[in-house]
């Protein structure tokens, strides 16, 4: 019983990294009907920009906080600058534009601080709680991960339901022809998304980092977690990718824990099962809503 | 569906008027899609506080006209003058802040927002519109006066409405938007004879009361000629005809050729 509490508090931790993840892809795809391949990148490349001003200020939360802004600025600017003018041309080419930023941003990473694997810091205590003499599996820095990741979500969910912004954003993403009909700028509107998503990406860069350590590739499997928990909570749907990266981290972490070496290097397989079974009986992912589809 | 409530709304009904009534020109309008040709050279006036209705038969470019004045196609060549200035090439944004409001055809309510949401989306063309707290609500407040059957289910998904319904929504978001010109393409598309006659009813009181300058392009042409001032006959991209409503519909020959009535 100590060690299943152990292993759904573990899985929780790092399922809600996973949400974040989730949770940018799921930003973008709402306004774009775009996977960016690239978001994975785009956390390795500012966690470094972290760990830099980490090293010259010894501040934590300067990098932190540098961090989280060097998400949105790179969010907006690969809009900006490289999907944008893939607009109106066919979908792959944006597809392929992401899978190039990544291998771009992946690329200067080497170059720039090399491709050792560099420890980052965490918030807080990595050692674990204990509740009286028994261990929880969880540490102040994991809680301190889940609940970070809890009010960005919070935070988002808020902004889109009850602010002028929000409604804008969703109007922009359920139908993009009526929303510039009504005077939305709908292209400022993508830009915006892509920026929070980069600030999503960010902020799972710097809260997983101390436990996987930083490397130019560091984020790929980050990456390809964080993308099945979007499409088993639904593309679609914000509050699927929070449940998906939940499910996803706590399955992965029963199959680690309770198939003992072996799990950890079934993750994967682990992770494709559940993205199977899921799809089999809810194509569109978990929370994806009813289509109607006109005949 | 529930009957619109009368078209003076009292207070409200005066503080959601539109920003004044403007004329709109069409001039010379050139539009397609590739290697198509929808619009060669289409001239059209409508006066403002007055409805023009928009005839022609299938593929006669009815929709590509609307689509060219509020920027929702790129013209290429022509002008489109709003109270004599041309706005021709403007995106669709900037035409809604201009006054321009555009209801296509089947896809004007966004079904995954409530309904007061889909309302407060008619606002997001006014300047200023975080600041202006009271007069938003005020505008809902009046909208919800007009159409009683949309302040009953308010908090619904529009998703959830009858046809009837939401074309009354896009109606009253389209008034919540205050604009000067309403482009209307076929708003009694699948209706009920009895519901298309509400919103004919609409149509009218919103030129008459609110002084809503309307291009109303529409198939049933003997509905919108008993409506209208002015028709404008299209046919394969080119005006055939243009006179009083009234002259129109008494036309036979033009009616056999081009109407169908």
């Amino acid at each position: 019983m100590v060690e299943f509490l152990q292993f759904t508090l573990s899985g929780i931790s790092f399922g809600m990294i996973y949400a974040a993840i989730a949770l940018s892809l799921v930003l973008i795809w709402r306004g774009t009907r775009l996977l960016n391949f690239a978001q994975g990148g785009m956390a390795m490349f500012t966690t470094y920009i972290a760990l830099e001003v980490v090293r010259h200020t010894g501040s934590y939360w300067a990098g932190f906080a540098v961090a989280l802004a060097a998400g949105v600025v790179l969010g907006a600017v690969a809009e900006l600058a490289v999907i944008r003018p893939t607009l109106g041309k066919p979908e792959l080419n944006a597809v392929i534009i992401t899978i190039g930023l990544l291998i771009l941003l992946e690329g200067l990473a080497g170059i720039l601080y090399g491709g050792q694997y560099r420890s980052f810091p965490a918030a807080f205590s990595v050692i674990g709680l204990k509740a009286g003499s028994t261990p929880l599996g969880v540490s102040r820095s994991d809680v301190f991960v889940a609940v970070a990741v809890l009010a960005a979500a919070l935070l988002l969910a808020i902004g889109f339901r009850y602010t002028s912004a929000g409604l804008r954003m969703r109007a922009a993403a359920f139908n993009a022809t009526v929303a510039r009909l009504s005077g939305i700028r709908v292209a400022r509107v993508i830009t915006v998304g892509w920026a929070l998503a980069g600030l999503l990406g960010a902020l799972a860069g710097v809260l997983v980092s101390p436990s996987t350590f930083l490397y130019p590739n560091s984020m790929d499997s980050i990456f390809v977690f964080g993308f099945t928990a979007a499409v088993i909570g639904g593309l679609d749907s914000p509050a699927g990718a929070v449940v998906g990266g939940l499910l996803l981290g706590v399955v992965l972490s029963y199959a680690g824990g309770y198939l003992g070496s072996q799990g950890s290097d079934l993750t994967a397989l682990v992770a494709l099962g559940i993205l199977v079974v899921v799809l089999m009986f809810r194509p569109d992912g978990i929370f994806a809503g009813a289509r109607v589809r006109r005949v | 569906m529930n009957s619109p409530a009368g078209a003076h709304g009292g207070q409200g009904a005066h503080e959601a008027r539109p920003r004044g009534s403007a004329s709109l020109a069409v001039e010379d309008l050139v539009a397609g899609y590739g290697e198509v040709l929808a619009l060669d050279k289409v001239t059209i006036t409508a006066a403002a506080a007055s409805i023009t209705a928009v005839l022609g038969a299938n593929g006669a470019g009815k929709t590509t006209l609307l689509r060219a004045i509020s920027g929702m196609v790129r013209p290429r060549g022509g002008r489109v003058l709003l109270d004599g200035a041309d706005r021709a090439g403007r995106g669709p944004e900037d035409m809604a802040r201009a006054g321009i409001a555009h209801v296509p055809e089947g896809q004007g309510v966004i079904a995954e927002l409530t309904v007061e949401e889909n309302l407060r989306i008619g606002m997001m063309s006014w300047p200023g519109i975080g600041w202006r707290r009271a007069e938003r609500a005020a505008a809902l407040a009046e909208a919800y006066e007009r159409f009683s059957v949309l302040a009953d289910r308010r908090r619904r998904l529009a998703a959830t409405l009858s046809g009837g319904e939401r074309q009354m929504l896009v109606i009253a978001r389209a008034l919540v938007a205050r604009p000067r010109v309403l482009l209307l393409d076929e708003p009694s598309l699948g209706l009920a004879p009895r519901v298309m006659t509400q919103v004919m009813d609409m149509v009218v009181r919103l030129s008459r009361d609110n002084g809503i300058t309307i291009v109303l392009v529409e198939q049933n042409a003997r509905a919108a000629l008993a409506i209208a001032d002015r028709g404008v006959v299209l046919n394969l991209g080119r005006v055939v005809a243009t006179a009083e409503a009234r002259a129109l519909a008494t036309d036979v020959a033009l009616r056999h050729h081009y109407l169908g009535f």
